[in-house]
């Protein structure tokens, strides 16, 4: 069907409408924001349906041909990020209508929130490189308002390091857009692929490549340039940490696996050994950093950033399998990530801190809470037969076919750590008798409507690991097709 | 022309990432606005300067006396200044609530999130 | 900060630069101008009226909350993307429709112009809220 392409984006501007007709209306925003995100979420999975037999579904905006007008492009990839997308706003959106205080609310946490998933899904549709650029300024300017929404001193400081470097890193795509016009006069991404593929650019194809990996790579919170994410993640609301942990790094991540599958695969040996390199750093800086925390949510910021460590290693490794196993990762880890940091909201709402210092004795008293806080967290670890375990094998599979023997070391090493810092958790807020001058749990009265979207999460990543089988065909089909990039450029340019 | 709007680009660059480094919050300012417009003259200039008219066709004519410049870059920029403009308003709002919540301008007082 | 002479000013320049966007606002489709540009001229005649009186008169002279307008400028923008749709074309695609205003004189009024009416209403309305909040934070 023709509309599918743009209906990621229409419905969730509908949505933010809507909401904002509705300002002083609370309980008709918290419904069109439920609504409209499972609508999202319906379409994604229609979407994923129509592209899972292998053609990709193209769209141009406003009937202007492909490689002058904007065209939207859903192959496997945008098609499984989207689903993702859709799944994570609703479980969120759900999540914020029990938690967020009336004042953020009131504020307009809800259609920002609804923007800003205009612009995730845009960037996961949009197949022309400028039009990325403009989805990513869609979602970081939504992303800066509800980072500072509330305005306390610790979040205004965390949104003045994030919007300094995301700047910088969106001055960088954009210079790197402008030396890339200048040098193949187009930026329609397949046509950019023919283009650098005919080559006779020399080195310069290499150098923009450069730059949008370091571009790219600071939104994805990538080695060396990561500082901003632990210092703002921490500070906003646990339903606005959780959608920022699950997704927008991960749309970096989406940008530079976009990149270098389809454009810049002219020098694979320096581009994507720097890449490996990068992946290895970020891995290990970001399990390092989290080992020193003390807080759940600095604990579970930095493994973020070791764990986009994982996902770039798939995509330096540049096999089918490794592409695979990176995909496998987005899927597991957007959905384990969100659900932790919303448990330590749960756990903050229940006790009233993160600190690990004043917490403890929640699995005598929470035994159900302490179930929905283990699934994701030994998922996490790796452990199987949750779905990190299958991730991270297959990574390291394609590791050790390449060859690649330090990064494969480097991987379980990490995955240790990642092991001891998830137990640091465990044990501290949930095996050991509580302090003394612990804060008294008070359970609000929809306890367990609340749980909700974290136990659907929950369910899912123990689904994702028992049926590891066909979600790991689904990645392989989709890795497939972008080691093939003929086809997507086939799609969208037609006979030539 | 290209030579001198290359050195202009460079010292926007050099400005904006100089003052970008600085500890005042206007002077981090500034400097993201210089970057973004070294950034935007970047497009302007590779995306080939040319003498010739503008891309519009006069009334009942179906070509162009002269090759009309390309109008692409001046429309990518004609965006990204756009962007830029919505960017450093909202940034001016929150360094603004920033120095009156925190009480400073001055970055490196600013630890409360280090980690 | 209210002097006489840009209060004066102000009176006079107020009603030429709302026409004057509206002008540019129309002529934009085939000529230089359009909704952005026009928007923030008009927004732009709404800030001098802030400046030169005070952020409530000039909140009093809009009428609606900027933030109503912002939404009502994307809803626009929205539905003006939605009728080629109906006829099984892409999302956006400029359509046009002969409209007779008198025997023998039609005007073509076409999803673009459409398009930029909600352009000139965002634009008025994000500037607007902008420029309203920091002058009231003074």
């Amino acid at each position: 069907m023709i509309l599918l392409p743009v209906l990621p984006i229409i419905l969730p501007l509908a949505g933010a409408i809507l909401c904002m007709f509705f300002r002083k209306n609370l309980i008709a925003q918290k419904v069109f924001a439920v609504i409209f995100s499972s609508l999202m979420l319906t379409v994604a999975i229609g979407l994923l349906m129509s592209v899972r037999g292998g053609e990709i579904a193209v769209m141009n905006v406003g009937n202007w041909p492909a490689p002058f007008g904007i065209t939207l492009v859903v192959d496997m990839l945008s098609a499984i990020m989207l689903v993702l997308g859709g799944l994570m706003a609703v479980a969120v959106s759900v999540y914020a209508c029990f938690d967020l205080d009336q004042g953020r609310t009131r504020f307009g946490f809800f259609p920002l929130l609804l923007i800003m998933m205009m612009g995730v899904n845009g960037a996961f549709v949009a197949g022309d490189l400028f039009n990325l650029y403009v989805w990513f300024e869609v979602l970081l300017t939504a992303s800066f308002i509800l980072l500072a929404l509330g305005g306390e001193a610790a979040q205004l400081e965390g949104s003045i390091k994030y919007v300094a470097l995301n700047l910088l890193s969106s001055a960088l795509f954009l210079a790197g857009v402008g030396i890339l016009y200048g040098m193949a006069g187009t930026l329609n991404m397949a046509q950019l692929a023919v283009v650098v593929q005919e080559g006779g650019h020399g080195g310069l194809v290499t150098m923009v490549a450069v730059m949008f990996m370091l571009g790219f790579g600071i939104k994805a919170g990538m080695f060396p340039l990561f500082f901003w994410l632990p210092a703002s993640y921490p500070t906003p609301p646990a339903a606005v940490s959780a959608i920022f942990s699950g997704l927008l790094t991960k749309v970096g991540v989406y940008a530079l696996i976009r990149m270098f599958t389809l454009v810049f695969c002219n020098d694979i040996a320096f581009t994507h050994g720097l890449l490996l390199v990068a992946a290895g750093l970020t891995m290990l800086t970001g399990v390092l950093g989290a080992a020193s925390q003390h807080e759940i949510r600095r604990i579970l910021s930095f493994h973020i950033v070791s764990q986009i460590g994982y996902m770039i290693m798939g995509l330096g490794l540049f096999t089918t399998l490794a592409l695979a196993g990176t995909i496998f990762y987005l899927i597991h880890h957007i959905i384990v990530k969100t659900n932790l940091f919303l448990v330590a909201g749960a756990i903050k709402r229940l006790t009233g801190s993160y600190d690990l210092n004043l917490l403890g004795g929640l699995y005598e008293s929470r035994p159900g809470l302490a179930m929905l806080f283990m699934i994701p967290a030994m998922s996490l670890a790796g452990i199987p037969p949750l779905s990190g375990f299958f991730a991270k094998l297959a990574l390291l599979i394609a590791g050790v076919q390449a060859e690649a023997w330090w990064i494969v070391a480097t991987a379980l090493a990490v995955s240790l750590l990642t092991l001891y810092s998830m137990t640091k958790i465990w044990a501290a807020a949930f095996w050991k008798a509580a302090p003394a001058d612990a804060l008294p749990c008070k359970e609000p009265a929809d306890w367990r409507l609340f749980l909700m979207p974290m136990t659907v999460l929950a369910i899912l990543t123990v689904c994702i690991g028992v049926f590891a089988g066909p979600v790991f065909s689904l990645a392989q089909d989709a890795a497939a097709q972008l080691m093939n990039p003929a086809g997507y450029i086939h799609a969208v340019l037609g006979g030539g | 022309m290209e030579v001198a709007l290359a050195i202009v680009i460079g010292v926007l660059y050099a400005g904006g990432l100089y003052l970008m480094m600085r500890r005042n919050l206007i002077q981090l300012i500034i400097g993201l606005g210089l970057l973004s417009h070294g950034a935007n003259l970047l497009i302007f200039t590779s995306g080939g300067l040319r003498e010739g008219g503008a891309p519009i066709l006069e009334e009942g004519k179906k070509a162009f006396a002269a090759v009309p410049a390309d109008p692409l870059p001046q429309a990518l920029i004609l965006t990204a200044i756009v962007i830029s403009f919505a960017v450093t308003a909202f940034a001016l709002v929150l360094f603004l609530r920033t120095y009156e919540v925190v009480g400073t301008d001055d970055v490196d007082e600013m630890k409360e999130t280090d980690t | 900060m209210t002097s006489i002479i840009l209060r004066t000013a102000t009176r006079y320049m107020f009603p030429p630069l709302l026409v004057f966007s509206i002008y540019l606002l129309l002529r934009g489709h085939h000529y230089p101008g359009g909704g952005f540009v026009g928007g923030l001229i008009a927004g732009s005649a709404f800030a001098l009226y802030a400046l030169s009186f005070d952020v409530a008169s000039a909140r009093k002279l809009l009428r609606f909350d900027p933030r109503a307008v912002t939404a009502t400028g994307l809803a626009i923008a929205l539905i003006s993307g939605l009728p080629p749709l109906l006829s099984g074309k892409a999302f956006l695609t400029g359509t046009w429709w002969n409209v007779p205003i008198r025997p023998g004189v039609t005007i073509a009024i076409g999803t673009p112009v459409v398009f930029d009416i909600g352009v000139y209403l965002v634009v008025l309305g994000v500037l607007l809220s902008f420029v309203f909040l920091l002058a009231e934070e003074e």
